[in-house]
């Protein structure tokens, strides 16, 4: 399959500092087309047709999430654009955010209008500050147009919130303390976001690509976007590819495409020991399953890919990946907080040829039960790599 | 500035700040200004905010880009994820040890540079990568960050 431009459609086409580019290619047309002709709940029947999910990594229903909020007597929403892109290898957020913020903002403001929001926050990581006036530029405009703010009788805002370095802040309840000025611990759940999200109000908490989907969603409708894709992943992902590959990049395809064509054939891996899908909490893909296709049925994540090439130790990376989770680890549950700095130890052990077998009994119970019994997603995924490396590439760790 | 001023200034802001509700704005801001959140500090903004000093510590110690002890005028914040890790980041580390002669979480003699081992910065299409205060630098060499280190 080739590549396929949705969300990246503007990317490189229009001027992002200028609305009028983005105006001239059916901008907020989706926006005007809702709110004229459509009910909210029209929306969000779209878009539960349309069949997207979450681009973030969870791959939530974003149509069932909207439904949701509405369901709360609370009449004060929130709509959060989740911009702190943490995950190790994933910079898609990054590259939208650059080169078409309009996109973005319109995918807001159509939440906005599905949910009932009074307000919508974009909470964009420390690490791209360098982003911060592109994003408020572009919201300016956007309110000079008429789009946001008070003009026609449109009282939905955004503001941009930046984070102050925390991977675990990307964690949507982390995030929302974060925004409320507090440690961004994980909160315990339920209740969930949709009930009692920002400031204990309704919110739809929603990735930067799953809300660059939604104004084609709306201006083309959810017959268009449900024929690309697979059966329980429609429309195309955004993916970030990294490590060993010649074209280091950004790549949009249809959903279901197989990892080989992105890694092999687009990004030019050669010698490809295996491929890393989803980040330091991803999988680890051997050469020999590299036909499996990317999607939420198999994997996926927030489409951060990253490439080993044969040369590599294995084991070095998943212990990079580890010591990486035990420094982004928030304390607050002990599965997590422990297992991540015990998994690190053994690892460093293992790197320097002092691992044992009892070690190995070790990390595998370890993982399973960080996978069990962590607070959030952070700790329940961190062993993902390990265990695959477990399961793959047991010769590495010959004691 | 004076500390009198400085506190008078902190109140001007502290108003603006809490129309938004938005403390760890208002925070980093603090941090702006006085290059990090001094015992002084930490306890200016619980009581303008009207929350405990606890509250403000513990804030200040979870992210990463807030410090409690005084940082160098330039924070060099370089990545050791995965991505940049593959292309040697170690280079880049050893590179800046040596020319200010510091170690990561140091602070160079005459308070011009510190450096920091940071997580991902989004930027592994041109790693190894590095961040300077706002500014990302990316697929560095020795002599490019040779080069970098100069101009600041």
């Amino acid at each position: 399959m080739p590549e396929k431009r949705i969300v990246l459609e503007n990317c490189g086409v229009i001027d992002p500092s200028d609305i009028n580019t983005y105006l001239s290619r059916d901008g907020f047309k989706a926006l005007e087309k809702a709110r004229k002709h459509m009910t909210p709940q029209q929306v969000i029947n779209e878009v539960k047709r349309s069949g997207l999910r979450g681009r973030g990594g969870a791959g939530f229903p974003t149509g069932l999430k909207w439904e949701l909020c509405t369901k709360s007597p609370e009449k004060e929403r929130f709509v959060i654009c989740n911009a702190d892109e943490g995950e190790v290898g994933t910079f898609k957020d990054r590259y939208i955010i650059q080169n078409d913020p309009f996109g973005i903002i319109e995918g807001i403001a159509l939440a906005g209008y599905a949910i009932g929001a009074s307000k919508g926050y974009i909470y964009l990581r420390a690490e791209y500050h360098y982003l911060r006036d592109l994003l408020e530029n572009a919201i300016e405009q956007a309110k000079t147009k008429g789009f946001l703010g008070e003009k026609n009788n449109e009282s939905f805002g955004i503001e941009v919130r930046e984070g102050a370095g925390a991977y675990v802040c990307g964690e949507e309840t982390a995030l929302m303390e974060s925004i409320e000025g507090k440690r961004g611990e994980a909160r315990y759940r339920p209740p969930f976001p949709p009930e009692h999200g920002l400031w204990q109000k309704p919110t739809s908490i929603n990735n930067v690509e799953t809300l660059a989907n939604i104004p084609h969603i709306i201006f083309r409708g959810a017959e268009w976007f449900s024929q690309i894709g697979t059966q329980q992943s429609k429309g195309t992902k955004v993916f970030s590819v990294s490590g060993d590959v010649e074209k280091p990049g950004i790549y949009e395809l249809p959903m279901g495409t197989p990892l080989r064509e992105l890694v092999e054939e687009l990004a030019q891996a050669k010698d490809l020991k295996a491929a890393q899908v989803g980040g330091a909490s991803g999988r680890l893909i051997p050469e020999e399953k590299l036909d499996t296709p990317l999607a939420f049925e198999t994997v996926l994540g927030a489409g951060a890919v990253i490439v080993f090439s044969k040369g590599r130790n294995i084991i070095q990376v998943v212990r990079r990946n580890i010591e990486f989770f035990a420094e982004e680890s928030c304390g607050k549950c002990v599965p997590c907080r422990e297992g991540t700095q015990v998994m690190s130890d053994i690892l460093r052990r293992f790197s320097l040829g002092q691992g044992t077998k009892e070690d190995l009994t070790i990390l595998e119970e370890l993982s399973n039960a960080m996978m069990l019994a962590s607070l959030c997603g952070l700790g329940q995924a961190a062993p993902n790599s390990v265990s695959d490396s477990l399961l793959y590439f047991r010769s590495e760790y010959d004691t | 500035m004076s500390d009198e001023n400085l506190s008078l200034e902190l109140e001007k802001l502290c108003i603006h700040y809490k129309r938004h509700d938005d403390l760890l704005s208002f925070i980093k801001k603090v941090h702006e200004k006085c290059g990090y959140l001094s015992p002084e500090n930490i306890k200016n903004v619980a009581s303008l905010w009207n929350v405990s000093v606890g509250e403000i510590y513990g804030l200040t110690t979870f992210y990463v880009f807030l410090s409690t002890k005084p940082l160098g005028q330039n924070v060099v914040r370089v990545c050791r994820s995965t991505p940049c890790y593959l292309e040697n980041c170690d280079m880049v580390i050893e590179t800046i040890e040596k020319k200010f002669n510091i170690r990561p979480g140091g602070v160079t003699e005459d308070g011009k540079f510190s450096l920091q081992l940071v997580s991902c910065i989004g930027a592994c299409d041109q790693a190894p990568a590095m961040l300077i205060n706002d500014e990302l630098y990316g697929n560095l060499t020795p002599g490019k960050i040779e080069t970098i280190l100069k101009g600041l």
